[in-house]
């Protein structure tokens, strides 16, 4: 049986949950969201990632219901929130400090949601009992948020904000509290209850990582404007512009002008040097002004000269050793420097390569990506 | 070895400098306490006298062991039993009490929405709105006290400004009457119970009122249940600072209220400097701190037990 792949914007016949249509948020002077069009679709888990101030949360807060747009429309499942207020939404939100209510118990805080709904006792009780066990907090359903640890709190939050069962939750920064191993562990514990509970997901987060993680969909914002959206895989191999490139994982941009022909693109990237060679899809101009990515892992390092498109001489500046990985900076003679990263497979002291170390450093024409903006 | 040697001296000396920093307020509560209070309840015990000082017995140290059992032999109840045969002192206490009740709950009435829309307030107009609550006390308490009564007086400026508008045909009489009381203990007392709610209010953080409306309150619900028991101790310290001080005020009764005011303090006074009573006055004294102090006792005692029963 062939499994389907989870993949509703690629579907021209699914509607969108929620639809932003030239959206604008101003405060004052300052524009913190610009004219956005997007769309999440039911049962996603999608990130807004961006470094601070990039208008990821003001996006989100205006789906809570804490902002009103300033121009464009919000529709949630076809209906326009902007008139409803955040309590009459089908929305719920988790927020960054948490905002457990200091003198409730965690049943109580769990229960808040419920009781507002005045749903009788009995079926409070059994869904406070579920999202108790869901969240694997049982144990602590009497105490007080003060008498619970970081993480046991990230997880009362998340309890509380799934009570109700919203269509979409919201998660703002859900783990920029806990420590980087319980982070770790509650992103796959995230995703595990997306998927138990099919509640749509939208987490805003600064660290990339935690977005290719959990995420089905990503979205790089930068100065209220959408950079690029697209599944981790499509963001990290093709970014359509230098800066989504720089901003996700580690990456050598160099500088080059293109020469085109068919597919394949030379491209002058310094004086005296051979052009490099390129595999693109897009047209460009003779002479275009374009960037070439590469990721350090996709170049080789040896110290022979290799047979492949693309290979450069140079000297190895520095080693970052993390481990599992190292990552060389190599020196070219044109001065700069470009990083190539290999598997530690053999035990350090075996090491092939060492500091000031002239190496060649090699990649296909397939491994970057040409960029024109 | 030496080195060795010394430790134990370090040690010591930490030991005894943490035992000093504690003594200081127990000295400080000692001194302005406990032993004013020892001197006033020895007073309560003792019987008026026409001498100076104007009670007996003294305690006489040149008779020795001798002196001093006649001195505690000497000392008796009978004032606090004299408090309970005149109606007087039972009803001052009781109409003290009420007054200050119900002028302590005007004061929260109108000192809490003050202090939140003070902590509601943009963050750059918060000083400002702190010196004006705070401004008051550079005026000396009793010149305030005396312009409420050119304010409240029959041709006071209320009055006038009434009668001037049409609102009124002939003069209220406001002074010397409870209600100048209350509007005087109100007051005066107001900034004492809008600090200590503002900065409870003011550390709530506005994150939980946006979490109480996400999860479905209205904006009045979720004033309910999270920024009223969220300032709960504020609350209850504004109170505990209003209604302490107010059972025992006298300068506001004496000057603003008339005949009929009833108040502990006043009658404190006139036992003190119109009778020269002393022992009556001071046996007045111990029981009104007796009043305070056992409730407040109670009140910790039930609040350290919740506290140990979540803990």
């Amino acid at each position: 049986m062939p499994q389907t792949v989870f993949a509703p914007w690629n579907d021209p016949d699914e509607k969108p949950l929620i639809s932003f249509q030239g959206v604008t948020k101003r405060f004052g002077d300052f524009t913190a969201i610009d004219d956005i069009t997007l769309g999440i679709y039911a049962r996603e888990f999608f990130a807004l990632l961006g470094p601070s101030g990039c208008g990821k949360t003001t996006l989100m807060r205006m789906l809570g219901g804490f902002e009103t747009p300033s121009a464009g429309t919000i529709l949630l499942a076809g209906q326009d929130i902007a008139p409803v207020p955040p309590n009459k939404r089908a929305v719920n939100m988790m927020f960054q400090s948490y905002a457990l209510f200091p003198h409730l118990s965690v049943w109580d805080n769990i229960a808040f949601g419920l009781r507002r709904e005045g749903r009788d006792k009995a079926a409070i009780a059994a869904r406070v009992e579920e999202m108790l066990k869901l969240t694997r907090l049982e144990k602590f359903s009497h105490r007080k948020p003060h008498q619970i640890s970081g993480g046991q709190r990230q997880r009362v939050a998340l309890a509380r904000s799934l009570a109700k069962a919203p269509k979409l939750l919201l998660l703002d920064e859900p783990l920029g509290a806990l420590d980087r191993k319980l982070r770790e562990e509650t992103q796959f514990e995230l995703m595990d209850i997306q998927e138990k509970t099919g509640t749509t997901f939208v987490i805003v987060t600064h660290d990339q990582e935690e977005a290719m993680t959990v995420a089905s969909r990503v979205a790089v914002m930068d100065e209220g404007r959408l950079i690029q959206v697209a599944t981790p895989d499509r963001i990290y191999e093709t970014p359509d512009s230098v800066y989504v490139a720089d901003f996700i994982g580690d990456v050598n941009i160099i500088e080059a002008s293109a020469r085109q022909s068919g597919d394949k693109v030379s491209l002058a990237w310094a004086e005296g040097q051979l052009p490099l060679i390129a595999t693109t899809t897009k047209t460009f101009a003779p002479d275009q002004h374009c960037w070439l990515a590469i990721r350090p892992e996709k170049i080789a390092i040896s110290a022979e000269r290799p047979k492949a498109a693309n290979a450069l001489q140079g000297r190895i500046l520095d080693i970052a050793y993390l481990g599992n990985i190292s990552t060389y900076h190599v020196a070219l003679p044109s001065g700069q420097v470009l990083k190539a990263q290999t598997a530690n497979t053999r035990r350090i002291e075996r090491r092939s390569f060492t500091w000031e170390d002239e190496v060649w450093i090699s990649w296909t024409d397939t491994a970057g990506v040409l960029l024109d903006k | 070895m030496a080195r060795r040697g010394q430790r134990p001296q370090t040690v010591s000396g930490v030991a005894m400098r943490r035992l000093i920093l504690i003594a200081i307020p127990y000295l400080w509560l000692f001194a302005l306490f406990l032993i004013p209070f020892a001197i006033v309840l020895k007073i309560s015990l003792s019987d008026t006298v026409l001498a100076i000082p104007p009670y007996a017995p003294q305690i006489d140290l040149a008779a020795g062991w001798q002196g001093i059992k006649d001195f505690f032999g000497a000392l008796d109840g009978e004032n606090f039993v004299f408090l309970t045969s005149d109606d007087l002192y039972w009803k001052a206490y009781l109409s003290s009490l009420r007054i200050a009740a119900l002028s302590t709950l005007m004061t929260l009435l109108v000192g809490f929405p003050i202090a939140y829309a003070m902590a509601r307030a943009p963050d750059e107009w918060r000083p400002t709105l702190m010196m004006l609550v705070i401004l008051p006390f550079w005026t000396s308490f009793l010149i305030r006290v005396y312009s409420w009564m050119g304010i409240l007086a029959n041709e006071g400026i209320l009055n006038q400004v009434l009668t001037w508008t049409g609102i009124i045909d002939s003069p209220l009489q406001i002074l010397n009457t409870n209600t100048a009381v209350y509007i005087g203990i109100v007051y005066t007392y107001l900034p004492f119970m809008i600090l200590p709610i503002y900065a409870a209010l003011e550390r709530l953080d506005g994150s939980l009122l946006e979490a109480a409306e996400d999860l479905g309150c209205s904006r009045t619900s979720a004033f309910w249940l999270i920024t009223l028991p969220l300032s709960k101790n504020g609350v209850i310290a504004g109170c505990f600072l209003v209604f302490i001080p107010a059972v025992g005020e006298f300068v506001i009764p004496s000057l603003l209220g008339g005949s009929r005011t009833l108040m502990i303090g006043k009658v404190l006074w006139e036992e003190f400097f119109s009778n020269r009573d002393w022992p009556v006055a001071s046996a007045v004294a111990v029981v009104l701190l007796l009043i305070l102090v056992i409730p407040i006792v109670l009140f910790q005692r039930q609040e350290q037990k919740q506290r140990e029963a979540e803990g």
